[in-house]
């Protein structure tokens, strides 16, 4: 019996060993995403994405040397402290330059990793201002926190009328913290009063959350935490008779919060990134793609709505390789320099980089979840005032 | 008045249902802990895939069919732990049982998270116990009300049980001396089955309950409800059946009130402070046999 198992271990050992080792003309993009934990609907809506990019557009020609592209997916686990060794893994792999996360957290924590090593990686919705403060590895496609927490207090004060928000985020998370601070900053200006709680991981039970909001009166709950926890919230609000509407930031632009909302007596506003319907022919080959294969439709909640994060996904996978184009090399440092004056037109909008490393964003779309049909309705397009 | 009662029912309505179903799961590791004197860490796992069974199997096959069926594959899942984790490590010591339970308890969370895919599952709503009511003007689910009726009736049935029956007396005797109760001619492997059995059938029961009540199954659901079920087993007295259902919905019943107060941030804080002060103040519990085992 032991010297069976120990034979099977062995083989197993070899067997993993011949998976490695790579063929001569390919080009490694690296995926650092949460497929698991709190986040991992959203981030695997994000990899389709830039699966879906990877698919139309497989090779890449530099110096009349076509490479084949191919992406390495490490998972995050949504999970702070399982950042390092997933952006490691990508490292290892000696990727040009990766693409990710979805959720601010573990970009920030998974950040020295790539910094130490040299390579440049692409913030696909990871909005929180601190991913590229202060550094000169990290850039990013999608608005900052600031500018979120802005609009929606904006849109809270004039769409919704509310004069008292109620906010709530889990404890220890960068993302919501964060864009409640901003929120918070930006409603006190306008005028509104603003109460902020906080819930601990793993929480299950919102229902005091929800009392204490409807006590104070408040007349918006926002709340922008992950897709996990949003189910909950919006199920228990639900279920308490909780009519005021709860506001979101991208986060809650997900498939997830569409399923839990159908058919309840709620009202949820989010700002997104993108609205559908703004480029028909690449939302056609995008619905095509997640429809012609199992897996893909199960990665995107089981339906073909299009998220605002896969669209971000796909901008993101043709930024990187129009800094690669302009690199001229597929080398991770070369890719690093030509990064800063990148420029790129994608479905979302232009992409240009500034001195932090951020593109310049300055618009963002309200949606709001029609419980009837399953789908987004589009509100408005939101600036700041 | 009523308005009072109004804005706060909600906390305490709360506070009851989620303490019957911490109390649920308590029962598992009481009854465990007074006959094995193991801390079975695996058992909040059980809890947790009994909620994912469920949502796997109401995909497929209609209510009055899974709800049984949940219950069965969560107490053969409970039963199979025992004889293929537990059993073969009788003579080992005690340490080497707790570790093989957190093994078992990392097990199935990671095979929930391949059949899960990482995702969350909506637990399905379960018709009338997911339906809204309204109670003295605060809106909730039928569950809220059920759960302590459900849990008290059980608890009740359980108790007579051990004091009445043939099994139940030999399970009182395995408890008591594990050795002698041996010589006597009980046969221990068939009583540990059972209390196993019971626990989950417990835990199944919870988790039908604690799922429509809050219905998402991630891998690590089950932590901490288990957690908190096994401080309120400490709470009452580890090895005491009706100590662990009195601290379960005391600590149900706090945790409300603290996050209604406006202390959310502390409240799970409380219940592993509660812990600490009760290990220091009075080690047994509550209803806790005199003499302790060191684990």
């Amino acid at each position: 019996m032991k010297k069976l198992l120990a034979i099977i271990l062995a083989v197993l050992t070899l067997a993993s060993l011949c998976a490695c080792g790579g063929s001569g003309n390919t080009i490694k993009i690296g995926v650092y995403e949460p497929q698991s934990g709190s986040n991992g609907a959203g981030g695997k809506q994000e990899i389709l994405g830039m699966q879906y990019a990877n698919s139309v557009t497989p090779e890449i020609e530099i110096d009349g040397k076509t490479y084949k592209i191919k992406l390495v997916i490490s998972d995050n686990e949504s999970s702070n402290d399982k950042a390092v060794s997933a952006a490691s893994k990508l490292v290892s792999e000696n990727c040009a330059v990766v693409l990710g996360s979805y959720g601010s957290g573990v970009s920030i924590a998974g950040s020295d990793t790539f910094a130490n090593a040299g390579i440049p990686v692409i913030g696909v919705t990871c909005t929180n201002p601190q991913v590229t403060e202060g550094n000169s590895h990290y850039f990013r496609i999608c608005f900052l926190d600031p500018f979120q927490g802005t609009v929606l207090a904006n849109f809270a004060k004039d769409e919704l009328n509310a004069k008292k928000a109620y906010c709530l985020g889990q404890l220890g998370n960068d993302y919501d913290i964060g864009l409640i601070n901003y929120f918070k900053q930006a409603a006190e200006k306008l005028g509104m009063d603003v109460i902020t709680a906080e819930f601990p991981e793993n929480n299950n039970d919102f229902v005091s959350y929800l009392t204490n909001a409807k006590n104070a009166g408040a007349d918006v709950i926002f709340a922008p935490c992950s897709t996990n926890y949003a189910q909950l919230i919006i199920e228990q609000a639900a279920a308490q008779g909780i009519t005021m509407p709860l506001l979101a930031g991208d986060t809650w632009d997900s498939n997830q919060i569409l399923a839990a909302a159908e058919g309840k007596n709620i009202n949820i506003y989010v700002s997104t990134f993108y609205a559908e319907g703004g480029d028909v022919n690449f939302e056609k080959g995008f619905r095509d793609f997640i429809n012609s294969n199992s897996v893909n439709k199960q990665n995107n909640g089981g339906n073909d709505i299009i998220a605002a994060v896969s669209v971000m996904g796909y901008d993101a996978y043709y930024t990187a390789l129009a800094a690669i184009k302009n690199a001229g090399s597929v080398k991770a440092g070369d890719v690093l320099k030509a990064l800063p004056s990148t420029t790129y037109t994608g479905v979302t909008g232009k992409i240009a980089f500034n001195s932090i490393g951020d593109a310049a964003r300055d618009t963002a779309y309200i949606k709001k979840a029609n419980t009837g049909t399953g789908l987004w309705d589009f509100v408005k397009v939101q600036t700041i005032n | 008045m009523s308005d009072f009662i109004q804005a706060n029912l909600p906390y305490l309505l709360a506070g009851i249902s989620v303490g019957g179903q911490y109390a649920l799961i308590a029962i598992g590791y009481t009854m465990v802990y007074g006959i094995l004197r193991l801390i079975n860490f695996a058992h909040g796992d059980v809890f947790m895939a009994a909620g994912l069974i469920m949502v796997f199997a109401s995909a497929s096959l209609p209510m009055y069919i899974s709800i049984p069926l949940v219950i069965i594959v969560t107490v053969l899942l409970g039963f199979m732990i025992e004889r293929v984790a537990y059993k073969p490590l009788r003579s080992a010591p005690r340490m080497s049982v707790m570790i093989s339970a957190i093994g078992v308890s990392y097990l199935i969370q990671n095979c929930a998270l391949y059949f899960t895919g990482g995702l969350p599952r909506v637990f399905p709503a379960i018709p009338w116990l997911s339906d809204s009511v309204n109670i003295f003007g605060a809106v909730t689910k039928s569950v809220t009300v059920i759960t302590p009726i459900i849990t008290i009736a059980l608890v009740v049935a359980l108790v007579l049980f051990i004091k009445k029956t043939k099994v139940g007396m030999a399970m009182r005797a395995v408890s008591r001396d594990f050795q002698t109760s041996q010589l006597m001619g009980i046969k221990i492997d068939n009583v540990i089955s059972m209390t196993f059995i019971i626990g989950c059938f417990l835990a199944a029961v919870g988790a039908l309950l604690y799922f429509s009540n809050y219905q998402s199954v991630i891998p690590t659901s089950g932590a901490m409800p288990g957690l908190k079920a096994f401080v309120a087993a400490v709470f009452g007295g580890i090895g005491s059946i009706p100590g662990a259902v009195i601290g379960a919905f005391l600590i149900g019943i706090v945790e409300n009130i603290i996050k209604g107060v406006g202390w959310t941030t502390f409240s799970d804080a409380f219940t592993f402070v509660l812990l600490v002060v009760i290990l220091m103040v009075k080690p047994t519990g509550i209803f806790g046999e005199k003499k302790t085992d060191k684990v």
